[in-house]
């Protein structure tokens, strides 16, 4: 005799799942009375109707996540029980100040963005799925909001936590994180949307941003990141099955794939630069965890990136006739492991401490050996700087940006991805509407001039989005002392004078730089340098740019 | 004797802990978001996870905003509505809602329906209905899906244009609400379906298209989904459709009929709705208060809305007059078309002056 289960008493003959997602797919009908409203427009043609492969319906979405949400929540309420804390690593905790400051708007942009897909295709199916992913994204902007919230109750120093939408929008460094956010929903709703956001941010990078970085910020101490990001990162595989089936509706339309091969180009290299600088950083530098076994930010990428995204994801589109950048999936590899991208973003953030709304501590010996497995060649071009910036930490020494015993020259700024121009010799510089912009790379280059114009190869794109804005961080304060700019700023705690940020971890008041300790330097925008030269003096300029600088020794 | 070692010579200890409390410093001790004006004496949490998340020049966007639309609208432009506000971030969605309490309530809402259903189907409820009954949840309760389904997409696609996090989100869960019914009607059908014989789930996407009972109610949705300005698209559904067509509909007619066909089931799946409404609701009158009070913009804003008014309630009470042959279709009748349009339009013309509009003429008693 079989054992009698509670399911098999309750149990009653139900609808099929795929019966179930057909129905409601069917809610949709083509208006004949008045015609939907305008959408935000595309220069791709979208006719094949997009299937929805998850086959979710509402009624089982919202009971799983709340299940979800209890988990999480359970969570932080025992890491507050077990004493998270005490033992957390503050060179950790500071860097999510930078990181959750930036992480809500793309998560929510990515909530508006559904608006902009839902309408554009035949059909009701993926609608289904494009409204869970707009709560998703609602879910995963306000859950972060309340993680931060709950590190500023409970971290040792809340100063930039407290700041945090504010900062956001002024600080030199989340500026990089704004490109990744209106990308999502300004211009072209495909190339936003969908390419941009689903197809290669959530597809590709969010595994780095989600997956890799928890695990660093459990290794040191910080049990409620992986619980909040690990979970944010299980509703992605939804997101991706949005982007793959849209892109699907769209291959098999030749007069798509020119688009595609442009916005793949685009997004992928934009993401590149964005995420792989910024999670980059705070996976290498921001962890005391220095486990010689452990994978180091390049090898997780050519895990992630390489091996997941691009073999596994991108190369098969080939077989539909699209033309892969293979070149730009090699070049950001080569800037990754050759190239030092990371160490030279890491050596920028910590160069402008004083304009940061958080800590950053120096690398010490322990840090060197590892960086130095890991990166062989590593110590001989970052070793001294690092010695320079704990040396330099101590306030009354001259501010490092300014203190010109250390050799470092303040970066150009690159007009497209707006992290600087850290690897010299890929710098460039070209004109777009009779205006000469600055570039990190090639790529950034025809990103701003060739991709995001009224016109790609002949073709006409009066979707596609512009540049616009201040783009040059540094430009806002062209002419300010800093101290005056680090106040407007409002990267000032609440005394009125000792700064949010700091060149150390050192939490006794006698150690902490105030605005008097940064006071009698001026700020510059390069970019205004730049254009004010001639022809032949900016040719002078580029070539002295792209050799570089050395860190002068620090005994 | 006192040893030769005082206080003052032991060196402090260095602080070990990264738990707050563990050294004090300027700023150690600031533990609240400071970066806005809570519209209580203290941030609620609602506040604390929504507020300035989408940014804008007027509120810390140093460097503006950094991508334009071809034409050069920025990614969130104020002219994509025709209402005006001296403060757009002023706004404070009144049932507080966020990731948590939003999962949580819709949920609820899942569990309380699926719970009714699978209770009732257990019990046999569904094959004692009314066969007059059975028909009329075919046709009309089938019908009526497609509008929710249509305010859902309209409110869907209205919360990209909010110039705040806080109208969007108030937006963004109104689609999320509406969404959810417009499939919790279809899965209750087709689930019901299964009990009784010849059920016909395709009747009624087939009376939504084609009975001239629902014609004007089709075009009453299809004009808010045809609206090119958000904030109509908002207006439209939660102060005009939903009191003279959605509860007239829902509360005027299945919820107070249903019973007496042997239905204990359907007025159980429609009542979430009739909560969600009245959260919906409260979020709007909120907004469009606010609006109409505003000192600056005011009275162009009361100009714009009662003629959003007028052009919506026309359309909306030209439907819900072609849907009066429905209150003749049960066999058991008990309740009256007359009374429960005289209830929505007593509900309209409250939530009107709650805004300070002028009520049109076809709307008084």
């Amino acid at each position: 005799m079989s054992a009698l289960t509670l399911n098999k008493i309750t149990a009653q003959k139900g609808i099929t799942i795929a019966e179930a997602a057909s129905r409601v797919a069917d809610l949709g009908w083509t208006p004949s009375y008045v015609q939907e409203a305008m959408t935000f427009p595309t220069d791709y043609k979208i006719s094949k109707t997009p299937r929805d492969p998850m086959k979710q319906v509402l009624r089982s979405y919202f009971p799983m996540q709340e299940e979800k949400d209890n988990r999480v929540y359970g969570a932080l309420d025992a890491a507050l029980r077990g004493d998270m804390f005490r033992n957390v690593e503050p060179r950790w905790v500071e860097w999510m100040k930078l990181f959750l400051a930036i992480i809500p708007f793309p998560e929510i942009s990515a909530a508006r963005s559904m608006a902009m897909v839902a309408r554009l295709a035949p059909g009701e199916e993926l609608r289904t799925g494009m409204t869970m992913q707009m709560v998703d994204e609602f879910r995963h902007s306000t859950i972060q909001m309340n993680l931060k919230k709950w590190y500023m109750e409970n971290y040792i120093d809340p100063a930039g936590f407290d700041i945090t939408e504010a900062a956001f929008g002024r600080c030199y460094a989340t500026t990089i994180g704004r490109q990744f956010a209106e990308g999502f929903l300004t211009g072209d709703a495909i190339t936003a949307a969908n390419v941009y956001l689903t197809v290669v941010a959530e597809t590709a990078f969010t595994n780095t941003l989600f997956v890799a970085m928890p695990s660093e910020a459990a290794r040191n101490g910080d049990y409620a990141l992986p619980t909040v990001f690990l979970s944010v990162q299980s509703d992605e595989s939804r997101h991706i099955g949005n982007g793959h089936s849209m892109l699907m509706a769209m291959i098999n339309d030749p007069s798509n794939h020119q688009l595609l091969e442009r916005d793949l180009k685009y997004a992928f290299w934009q993401n590149h630069a964005i995420v792989d600088a910024a999670i980059g950083t705070f996976i290498e530098y921001g962890t005391t965890n220095r486990d010689k076994n452990k994978e180091s930010y390049a090898e997780l990428w050519h895990r992630w990136i390489y091996e997941d995204y691009y073999r596994t994801y991108m190369l098969p589109l080939e077989k539909y006739g699209i033309k892969i950048h293979h070149d730009d999936v090699a070049a950001a590899w080569d800037r990754i492991v050759k190239k030092n991208y990371v160490h030279k973003t890491a050596q920028f953030f910590s160069v402008g401490w004083s304009l940061n709304f958080w800590r950053i501590e120096a690398q010490t010996e322990k840090d060197f050996e590892w960086f130095e497995h890991k990166y062989p060649g590593w110590y001989s071009e970052f070793g001294d700087y690092w010695k320079w910036y704990a040396k330099l930490s101590k306030p009354g020494e001259t501010n490092i940006v300014f203190n010109a015993d250390v050799g470092y020259v303040y970066p150009h700024r690159c007009w497209s991805c707006m992290v600087p121009c850290l690897i010299r010799e890929e710098f460039c510089c070209d004109e777009v509407d009779g205006k000469m912009y600055t570039y990190c790379s090639e790529q950034c280059r025809w990103t701003h001039k060739v991709a995001f114009a009224a016109e790609y190869e002949g073709r006409a794109t009066p979707a596609m989005g512009r540049f616009s804005g201040r783009r040059e961080w540094e430009e806002c304060y062209h002419g300010w002392d800093i101290a005056d700019a680090i106040k407007d700023l409002g990267f000032v705690r609440p005394d009125g004078k000792t700064l949010t940020p700091q060149p150390h971890l050192r939490f006794e008041e006698k150690d902490m730089w105030t605005l008097d300790d940064v006071r009698g330097h001026v700020l510059g925008s390069p970019l205004r340098s730049f254009r004010a030269l001639s022809p032949a003096e900016r040719d002078v300029a580029v070539a002295e740019y792209r050799k570089g600088f050395t860190i002068n020794p620090c005994n | 004797m006192m040893p030769s070692s005082t206080i003052e010579s032991v060196s402090p200890t260095p602080v070990k802990s990264g738990a707050a409390g563990s050294a004090k410093f300027p700023g150690s001790e600031s533990r609240k978001y400071n970066y806005f004006e809570p519209k209580g004496r203290k941030a609620s949490h609602y506040e604390d996870m929504t507020v300035d998340v989408q940014p804008d020049p007027e509120r810390y966007l140093l460097q503006d905003w950094i991508i334009s639309f071809p034409d050069g609208t920025p990614t969130y432009s104020k002219d994509w509505t025709a209402a005006k506000s001296s403060n757009w971030h002023k706004f404070r969605a009144v049932d507080q809602e966020w990731e948590r309490t939003h999962y949580q309530r819709q949920s609820t809402i899942c569990g309380m329906v699926q719970n009714t259903i699978e209770n009732g189907r257990k019990s046999g409820a569904s094959k004692r209905f009314d066969r007059a009954w059975i028909k009329i949840l075919e046709d009309h309760l089938g019908a009526y899906k497609h509008a929710e389904f249509g305010l859902g997409t309209s409110t869907m696609q209205a919360q990209r244009y909010g110039y705040t996090q806080m109208v969007n989100n108030a937006i963004l869960t109104n689609a999320s609400y509406k969404l959810r019914f417009a499939q919790d009607l279809t899965l209750y059908l087709s689930e019901i379906g299964l009990d009784i014989e010849g059920f016909n789930n395709e009747a009624g996407k087939k009376h939504w298209l084609e009975d001239p009972i629902w014609q004007p109610t089709r075009r009453s949705v299809e004009s808010i989904m045809g609206s090119n300005d958000y904030l109509e698209q908002y207006f439209a559904t939660n102060v005009v459709f939903e009191p003279l067509v959605g509860e007239l509909f829902r509360s005027g007619f299945i919820m107070q009929v249903a019973a007496s066909q042997n239905d204990f089931i359907t007025p159980a799946v429609v009542s979430a709705a009739e909560a969600d409404y009245e959260r919906n609701l409260a979020n709007t009158v909120e907004l469009f208060h606010l609006l109409a009070e505003d000192e600056q913009y005011g009275t162009h804003n009361i100009g714009l809305f009662n003629s959003w008014l007028h052009k919506h309630a026309d359309l909306a009470l030209d439907a819900a007059h072609h849907l009066q042959p429905i209150w003749s279709q049960p066999r058991v009748k008990i309740a009256s078309f007359a009374d429960a349009l005289a209830q929505a339009k007593n509900r309209i013309r409250g939530i009107a002056t709650e805004i300070q509009l002028t009520v049109p003429a076809s709307l008084a008693v």
